[in-house]
Parts: structure tokens; C-alpha cells; sequence
């Protein structure tokens, strides 16, 4: 009893303490005038940094955490010292938003880098826009985040609805597909890419010779893969995840279907080649990151990523340095707007939003008036060998 | 229409067989817990699962020692068949010894809800294991049997087109039709098979027989229960790859199979569960072509479920099952 009493006096008075020190550093940073050096700007991340996606939650992070090492000398030479914030969302919307309302009540928090799901990320940003937080996200693709309108949204990737005609663009142009089938997973996200694929390959003078859906969780898929072997398509598309695509994709080549698949970023991952295995040759996937090791600027950033944290770069890692810098540039601006005071939130988005030409690793960045990347491309990518990634075979700018 | 539909039916027949056969085997281990206790052991699915997953590890392991490469093939899944239905088989005994016998006595509500819990506990289990072993639950086994073969059916008459199929698919129908005659000839022919018959009409008259109502129920777990791992095996040869969840959606359509048939009879649990894959099977190829574009093949498992509703409806029995008079 006496333990429990005291441990409960004990958390109460950190939690006190804890109230006062925020207290004082909000206090300290609203009131601070004049160019007095130490004032604290703190950047959140939010990606998930536990569970299954950990790993690309993770990478976008260390990217962030990479690009904000390399500018506290910039800007400790204005009079403030640079602090990461990270945030673990789990993937979950409403850790992000229990997550999002801490950073909203830490005054010194400037600015947000997430988040992974768009899920997570739509319902989170609410909360940004309800505290002028500014948030870049470096993986968001549902065109909903940046459709509301938001002023504090920004994101640096290619939306969907880009996404499928690019898809379809390359499969007609480059591909010369003529007769396409078109299978979807019936979830927003397959449904919504596939339908957008559709009408492109349709506007495009595509011929459509089946639109079919498939259940998440089963394992069968002969059904649906006899209409295709009967109305001879030349490409299939697939609107869905790795899972379902590897298996739809191994038993299509069973039954003697050689011609090409293709799919989205859904497909973008490597447990579709370990479970389609030598199926997976001639399998073309849509992604909205760019392959670094493509570029220099690219390999150099793999290389100092590497030096510093000892892994290898994901899919993501770059998007995380450049949504970082970004933010960062906004913020710079922002701190010269106000003459070396500390800006604030309202000041930073708005410095943020109006970036029109900045050059990152991976992608070059400009914010139309909604929050969308003007120079955000799709990739594509092909599986030659059952060897992840892809080779990357073209890119689509807007 | 007809012309479409007939063009692709002997691919619809080969691929529904094959599905029907895994539905058939694992209708049977419904049936018979049902015929004897009158238990819907709900965890038989997350058994199957197990099996698969059981049968997948040995095979990577034994990949692993060159054994795979050393011995033929078939032997080699041979070995894996017995081993892993010895192993499911005994899994089955325990589950009944924990979760089931303590609760003979009880309502038949209570022992549903422990037979659920048992599923979500093993379905976990499983996913722990496979986390922590391999770093992902989805786990995909050693390709095996990918020779492809087709039946030229277009050479019988024109309006037909060939069947395309693997290896593994003659795997299994055969293992599936061994496994079958085995089990009707035990339950038929011999004498624990009539003791087996005998608890599942009167469980207290058949004890006054000097006939070990215990033992016979264990037995009745563990053949069901060695069917179903042995079945996981397979479908993990056929399908490539396996989940910790595989064993929910398939345990439910193969106990709709069970109960298509006639629930507690044997025979009509394999007929159930052939008709159903087959059924599922042309819903998933020709829906579209027989509603117009309205329904596509999303809705297979929809067309399967009414036409199992409308036999339930005017044979409530099943298709095989006798209607029995409540047991006094």
C-alpha cells in the first residue's frame, strides 16, 4: 500500500513538473524577443515505428533525423538550436491523433514530417490544421489528404489518381496493350486505383474486357484467372496488395498466362517476389518512390545514410530527408519573414506552402494551392528476376 | 452465353475439383466430431492451419539439409503427410482432452464459445511463432510438382477449350480420393469404425456395451484432426502460400459443405464439399456472363451461399442426411 501511495505521488509530481516545465517553455519562446541564443524549435516525425511497417516507418524517420542534423548549424547560427521529435503512430489513426493533439500543445514543435498511412495521416491532420501545425508527408497517396483543402497540408508524392492513368499510359504506349483485364481487391485503396486505371486505359482507346473483383484473405483464384485465359487479354491489371497479387500472379502463370500483370505501390514490396517466386518475370508495378540509387545526388544520400545509421536505404528514406528539408526551408524563410524572431506556426505553413522550386535527393518540390507536389512523378518499375526491387523502366511527370 | 460458359468448363470442373477436394476433406472432420457429440468443433479450420503450417516448415528445413534435393519428391512429401498428420492428429485429442471433455455436461453454447477460443488461440499461436522464426507471418514453402499438363478437350469437340493444371493438383485429388476410401472403409468395415457408429447414435447405451466411449471420442479427434493437418499440407503444396488465417474462410465454407451434405454423414460431407468448389468455381467464371455484367465474381461465395440456403430450406437434413427423430 505504501509503495503504490508513494509511486502515485511520485507520477503526480513529475506530471506537475512536467506541466510547469511546458508551461515555462512556451512562456519562454512566446515572449522571447530579440535574438537570444538556445531557444529550442523542435520537428516532429509521426510515422509507425513499431509493428508491421515499422520498417518503412522507421527509414522515413532516420531520413528526417539525417537532414535536420545536417542544418542545426544553419540554423544555430540564426539563434535557435534544431530538436527532433519522433512519434511511433503504429500505423493506428487514432494513436496519430492522440499523438497529434501532444504535438499540438507543445509550442515549440514547428513543424510535422508523416505520416506513412494515409489512414492515419487523414484524420491526424485535422488536428495539425486545428493548431497551424505545418505537415509534409513523404508517402501519402489517397487523394483525400490534400482534397479538403487543408492550409497546413502539404504532401511531396504523386497522388492516385495519378498514379493509375500513368499505369495505364505506360501499358498502352510502351507496352501496347490493346485488350486489358482489370481485377481488383474490392478495398477502397485497390478499387479506387484500379477504377482510375480503367478510365484512362478506356480514354486511351484500350479495349476493357473484364472488370473483376477478388476477396482479401482467400487463396484461390482460378475462378477469375479462367475468365482471363478465355477472353485472351494482353496485359492484366491488378488493383490490390502483395499478398493477393503474388498468388493471383503464380496461378496465373500455371495456367499458361504469360502475358504481362501489372499493379500499384501496392505490389511494391518484397514478400510479392517471395511468394510468386520465378512467377514474378514480366510483372510491372506503378510507385510513387523513386529508385535512389538512380540519381548522384541519390547515391550520395545512400551513402552518408548508410555511414550514419549502418542500414540500408528503404523505399522511403529519401521522401523522409526531403519532406524534412522542406519543412526546414519553409521554416528558414519563415525565421527571416519575422526578422529573427521565432515565427510562428501560421508563419511557418504559410512559408512552407508557398516552396515553388526546390531541388531535393529524389524529387524536385513546388505546393500547388491545395498542398500537392507539382513535380511528383510515378515510376515504373519491372521484375525481370525474382529479385526485389524492380528495375526501374520509366518515370511519369504530370 | 451457353457457347462461353461451355468453352471454359473443363478448366471451371478441374480447378473446382481440386478446391472441392480440400473442402471435402475438411467437411469431414465437422461431420464426424458432429456425428459423435453433436459439437460444431469451430477450431478444426485453425487445425487445418496448423497442418499447413506444420508441413511447410518441415519441407523448408528439409530444403535446408539437402534432403529434399536428395530424395525424390513424392517421398519426400509422403514423409511430410504422415508426420504432420500424426502431429495435427494428436493436437485434435488435446484439444478435445483441454477444451471439450470438461465441458461435456454443459450447454451446447459454452462449448461453441470454447471451441472459438481455441481457434483464436491457435491462429495467434501460430502467427507468434512464425513472427518470431521468420520475421513474417505469410510464409511460402519450397516450390514442388510445377510440371503443367493440360487435357486436350478441345480435340473431343470444339466448343470445349483445354484444362490447364499442375502436378500438385494430381497430388491431391488422389491423396484427397485415398484419403476418403480409407476413412469409409474404417468407419464401415471394421470394429472400431462400428464402435465409432455406435457412440455416435447412444453414447450411454453404447458404454453399457462395454464399448470405451472415451477412447472412441479421443479417436474420432485424432482422425479428423490428422485429415485436416494432412489436407493443410496439401493445400500448402497446391497454393504456395499460407497464412496464420487460412484456416477461418475455409473452415467456414467446409463446414457449409458439411452441413450441404447432411451434417454427421460422412459421405455426404465429401459430395457437400466437392459440390460446393465446383459451384464456387463456375460462380467465380461465368457470373458475370450469366447476369449481364451486373455481378461479377466478387459475389462467387454469395452464389454459393443461396443455393445452399435454398436446399436447406426444402431438405433442412441435406442433401445425403436422413431426418433423424430427437433422441430420447
Amino acid at each position: 500500500m505504501g509503495i503504490k501511495r508513494g509511486l502515485k505521488v511520485l507520477a503526480a509530481s513529475a506530471l506537475s513538473l512536467g506541466l510547469l516545465a511546458g508551461c515555462n517553455a512556451s512562456g519562454g519562446s512566446e515572449g522571447g524577443s530579440g535574438g537570444g541564443s538556445g531557444k529550442v524549435i523542435k520537428i516532429a516525425t509521426q510515422t509507425p515505428l513499431s509493428g508491421g511497417s515499422a520498417t518503412l516507418g522507421e527509414s522515413i524517420k532516420l531520413g528526417a533525423q539525417l537532414a535536420l542534423e545536417e542544418n542545426k548549424k544553419k540554423f544555430e547560427d540564426l539563434g535557435y538550436k534544431l530538436q527532433l521529435q519522433p512519434y511511433d503512430d503504429q500505423a493506428d489513426p487514432k494513436k496519430g491523433v492522440a499523438n497529434a493533439q501532444l504535438i499540438g500543445s507543445d509550442k515549440s514543435i514547428l513543424g510535422v514530417v508523416g505520416h506513412l498511412n494515409s489512414g492515419v495521416s487523414i484524420p491526424s491532420s485535422e488536428v495539425y490544421e486545428k493548431y497551424k501545425v505545418p505537415m509534409v508527408s513523404p508517402a501519402n497517396t489517397a487523394t483525400e489528404v490534400t482534397d479538403r483543402g487543408l492550409k497546413t497540408v502539404n504532401r511531396i508524392v504523386a497522388r492516385d489518381d495519378f498514379q493509375g492513368p500513368a499505369g495505364a499510359d505506360f501499358a498502352i504506349n510502351k507496352l501496347g496493350a490493346k485488350k486489358i483485364f482489370v481485377i481488383q481487391d474490392k478495398t477502397a485503396y485497390g478499387t479506387g486505383l484500379a477504377d482510375a486505371f480503367k478510365k484512362a486505359a478506356e480514354d486511351a482507346g484500350a479495349e476493357i474486357l473484364g472488370y473483376e473483383g477478388i476477396t482479401v484473405g482467400e487463396k484461390d483464384f482460378n475462378g477469375v484467372l479462367t475468365q482471363v485465359l478465355s477472353k485472351k487479354p494482353d496485359l492484366v491489371f491488378f488493383g490490390g496488395l502483395y499478398t493477393e497479387g503474388g498468388q493471383l500472379i503464380r496461378q496465373a502463370r500455371d495456367k499458361g498466362i504469360d502475358i504481362p500483370f501489372m499493379g500499384g505501390d501496392g505490389m511494391d514490396s518484397s514478400t510479392l517476389v517471395e511468394i510468386a517466386g520465378d512467377a514474378v518475370q514480366n510483372v510491372y508495378y506503378t510507385s510513387v518512390a523513386a529508385d535512389a540509387s538512380k540519381s548522384s545526388d541519390g547515391q550520395a544520400f545512400s551513402s552518408k545514410y548508410k555511414e550514419k545509421f549502418n542500414k540500408n536505404v528503404e523505399s522511403y528514406s529519401a521522401y523522409g530527408y526531403d519532406s524534412m528539408s522542406v519543412l526546414l526551408k519553409g521554416l528558414e524563410a519563415a525565421i527571416e519573414g519575422s526578422d529573427g524572431d521565432l515565427p510562428s506556426r501560421e508563419k511557418v505553413a504559410e512559408e512552407v506552402r508557398k516552396i515553388q522550386d526546390f531541388q531535393g535527393v529524389v524529387t524536385k518540390v513546388g505546393f500547388d494551392d491545395i498542398g500537392d507536389n507539382k513535380f511528383a512523378k510515378v515510376y515504373i518499375y519491372k521484375f525481370s528476376e525474382a529479385k526485389y526491387p524492380g528495375v526501374q523502366e520509366g518515370e511519369i511527370s504530370k | 452465353m451457353l457457347a462461353e460458359i461451355l468453352q471454359s468448363l473443363p478448366q471451371v470442373l478441374v480447378d473446382g475439383i481440386a478446391l472441392g477436394a480440400i473442402y471435402a476433406v475438411i467437411a469431414l472432420g465437422y461431420t464426424m466430431v458432429y456425428g459423435i457429440l453433436e459439437l460444431i468443433n469451430f477450431a478444426h479450420g485453425e487445425i487445418f492451419m496448423t497442418g499447413a503450417f506444420i508441413g511447410v516448415a518441415m519441407l523448408i528445413l528439409m530444403t535446408g539439409m539437402g534432403w529434399l534435393a536428395a530424395m525424390p519428391a513424392i517421398l519426400a512429401l509422403i514423409l511430410v503427410l504422415v508426420v504432420t498428420s500424426i502431429l495435427t492428429g494428436f493436437m485434435g485429442v488435446g484439444i478435445e482432452r483441454m477444451a471439450y471433455r470438461p465441458l461435456r455436461n454443459s450447454p451446447k453454447l459454452i462449448t461453441l464459445i470454447s471451441a472459438i477460443g481455441v481457434s483464436f488461440l491457435l491462429q495467434d499461436l501460430v502467427r507468434f511463432i512464425t513472427e518470431y522464426k521468420r520475421g513474417n507471418y505469410i510464409l511460402t514453402g519450397p516450390s514442388m510438382f510445377n510440371e503443367k499438363f493440360s487435357i486436350k478437350f478441345s480435340s473431343i469437340s470444339s466448343s470445349f477449350s483445354d484444362a490447364f493444371f499442375k502436378t500438385s493438383t494430381l497430388i491431391l485429388i488422389i491423396a484427397v480420393v485415398i484419403m476418403m476410401i480409407g476413412l469409409d472403409f474404417f468407419v464401415n468395415k471394421t470394429k472400431w469404425g462400428m464402435a465409432m457408429r455406435a457412440v455416435a447414435q447412444d453414447r450411454e447405451t453404447a458404454s453399457l456395451m462395454s464399448i470405451n466411449v472415451n477412447k472412441v471420442i479421443s479417436l474420432t479427434f485424432f482422425i479428423g484432426s490428422a485429415l485436416g493437418g494432412a489436407t493443410g499440407v496439401l493445400f500448402a503444396v497446391q497454393y504456395g502460400t499460407i497464412d496464420p488465417y487460412i484456416g477461418f474462410i475455409l473452415g467456414l465454407k467446409a463446414f457449409t459443405a458439411a452441413v450441404l451434405g447432411g451434417i454427421g454423414n460422412i459421405r455426404g460431407a465429401m459430395a457437400g464439399g466437392l459440390m460446393l468448389g465446383i459451384l464456387e468455381m463456375f460462380a467465380a467464371a461465368n457470373l458475370q456472363i450469366l447476369t449481364g455484367g451486373i455481378f461479377g465474381a466478387e459475389y462467387k461465395d454469395v452464389f454459393a451461399f443461396a443455393i445452399l440456403i435454398i436446399v436447406l430450406i426444402f431438405k433442412p437434413e441435406g442433401l445425403f442426411g436422413k431426418a433423424v427423430t430427437e433422441k430420447v
